[in-house]
């Protein structure tokens, strides 16, 4: 579960916590879409470094280092398949291009749960929803997201619980090939799903008692408003975004092939 | 027997459970783990069967350090029942269930058809056998997964809360099931918050507090000493209650059980009217 704990918001009160949820927003899918953007490697690694002081701000290094961890499975995985893809493809042969184009991709995704674990780790399941509601998503569905976040460490909670009573009548997860140890995961995925809908079932009866959508117009307690942090936010992702757009059209960016002289 | 020694565990969040706890529980006997939510109880069990395993300190199970061995070897002397049944069923019918941890301990086919008659008999759930235990009550579903459990037969039992949700007549089908088993030798560890439930049943009563173990005795001893159950947040059972009361008419405190209470009433009773 150490990719959940990598995004699981605690309370911290730093200059990135307090700003506004929808520049957050914002930011991420700017650091997206530049992410996408990019396909040479040393774009891609500035555009990581850039964030680490971000993370230092926010003061969530540990967490931060914990979800990229987390990452590290899927991240080889990338690695790996385009590795092997180009060998299978070009009759068993690996060239130099090939490693650093794997690279690329990897780093790509590095950067996209970078961005998604600060955002994660520094807003609050609360003022998400709040984000949402005032930027006129219906309230089914920003309620629907922000239970859906609240519910994941829940359902980890509880998966250990499953796993616990399962081991203990004598299944061994680990046990056996690959398929048999897929299969190992049914009496656990079973009652997590099955106590899931109960759960939910339950949720919607107490809401329902306490008035849920009783009115159209809901009001609340807090609202959002964008501060000077909000604003400097805003002017440095929308300088990454023209650099970025910039440098991709006028600036031709070398690879590491390149300045190393490796054909 | 299961021996505990100076142990001491953390969880991974780095919150310590269990600060030094050392316990003995011979074969045979029946003991009720008790004290307040967050006292360490459920951590303390689990380290029976080696689903936690000590940060510092021992544990033997039939003189087999839990550390060593795994879950899977160590379940089969110890089966542990957990407090929500919900959180083990899975299978389309109660035999299913049952047969699920026969077939992990790999017995023979003819074998687990036997072991399920004979559990399902046990615990009244023979008309049940073909349906879906997610369609049966609270109550029988709790006694699934009982079944599910003693069906392999193991020497010790560990029964977490077995008296959440359990109307009168089921507690009372539950206690005498747990004699019953007592009879035959088993060795039974009880987590529970039920005091009631433990004054009926006498055991040996274990108090736990913030990770400790701050009393062990007679259930009689134990539940009728009011400071000490006011240190780890139970109430007296209403019998200790009562007797606590009658102190002054020159009746013993260490009263809990309700029949030894009625004739010790009687008696006075009787001595009033001569």
């Amino acid at each position: 579960m150490s990719v959940f704990d990598g995004l699981k918001f605690r309370k911290v009160y730093s200059p990135i916590h307090n700003l506004d949820p929808r520049m957050k927003f914002i930011y991420v899918i700017i650091i997206f879409a530049v992410a996408i953007i990019f396909n040479t490697i040393i774009p891609l690694l500035t555009l990581f470094l850039m964030q680490v002081p971000f993370v230092m701000l926010a003061r969530v290094q540990k967490q931060w280092l914990r979800s990229l961890r987390g990452a590290m499975f899927l991240a080889s995985f990338i690695f790996f398949i385009n590795i092997a893809t180009n060998f299978f493809t070009q009759g068993y042969t690996l060239n130099a291009k090939n490693i650093e184009d794997a690279a690329t991709m990897t780093t790509r995704f590095l950067v996209l749960v970078e961005s998604f674990s600060v955002f994660f780790l520094t807003t609050s399941p609360d003022h998400l929803g709040l984000a949402l509601e005032q930027t006129k998503v219906p309230y089914e569905f920003s309620f629907a997201f922000t239970t859906a976040v609240r519910f994941v460490p829940v359902l980890a909670e509880e998966a250990q619980t499953i796993m616990d009573a399962q081991k203990a009548r004598g299944l061994e997860l680990e046990k056996g090939n690959f398929l048999k140890r897929i299969r190992n995961y049914v009496p656990v995925l079973i009652p997590l799903i099955v106590s899931a809908i109960r759960r939910s079932l339950e949720l919607a009866e107490a809401m329902e008692a306490r008035a849920w959508g009783a009115t159209k117009k809901r009001t609340n307690l807090y609202a959002l408003k964008f501060n000077k942090g909000d604003y400097v936010l805003l002017a440095l992702t929308t300088g990454v975004l023209i650099v970025a757009v910039y440098t991709v059209l006028y600036v031709p960016v070398p690879t590491i092939r390149a300045l190393l002289g490796v054909p | 027997m299961i021996v505990v020694e100076d142990v001491r565990f953390s969880y991974p969040g780095g919150v310590e459970a269990l600060k030094g706890v050392s316990l003995t529980v011979k074969n045979g006997e029946f003991v009720a783990i008790m004290g307040q939510n967050g006292a360490g109880k459920t951590t303390l069990v689990k380290h029976f069967n080696g689903l936690l395993k000590p940060t510092s300190g021992v544990v033997r199970v039939n003189g087999v350090e839990t550390s060593r061995s795994s879950v899977a070897a160590l379940a089969r002397n110890v089966g542990f029942v957990f407090q929500n049944p919900d959180h083990q069923l899975f299978c389309e019918t109660v035999d299913d269930e049952i047969a699920f941890a026969l077939k992990n301990f790999g017995y023979e086919q003819t074998v687990i058809e036997k072991r399920i008659t004979w559990a399902v008999n046990l615990l009244g759930l023979s008309q049940y056998r073909k349906t879906s235990p997610f369609m049966l009550s609270g109550g029988e579903r709790k006694r699934v997964a009982l079944a599910s459990v003693l069906a392999w037969d193991p020497q010790i039992l560990v029964l977490d809360e077995p008296t959440i949700g359990q109307d009168h007549r089921q507690k009372e089908n539950l206690r005498q099931f747990i004699m019953q088993l007592q009879t035959q030798g088993k060795t039974i560890v009880m987590v529970t918050h039920d005091v009631e439930f433990v004054a009926e049943c006498n055991p040996r009563v274990v108090l736990m507090r913030e990770g400790k173990i701050m009393a062990d005795g007679q259930g009689k001893q134990i539940l009728t000493n009011s400071e000490l159950l006011e240190q780890a947040s139970i109430v007296l059972p209403q019998v200790a209650q009562i007797f606590k009361h009658l102190i002054t008419q020159g009746f013993p405190l260490n009263i809990i059980d309700i029949y030894e209470a009625k004739n010790l009433l009687m008696e006075k009773l009787e001595k009033n009217k001569t």
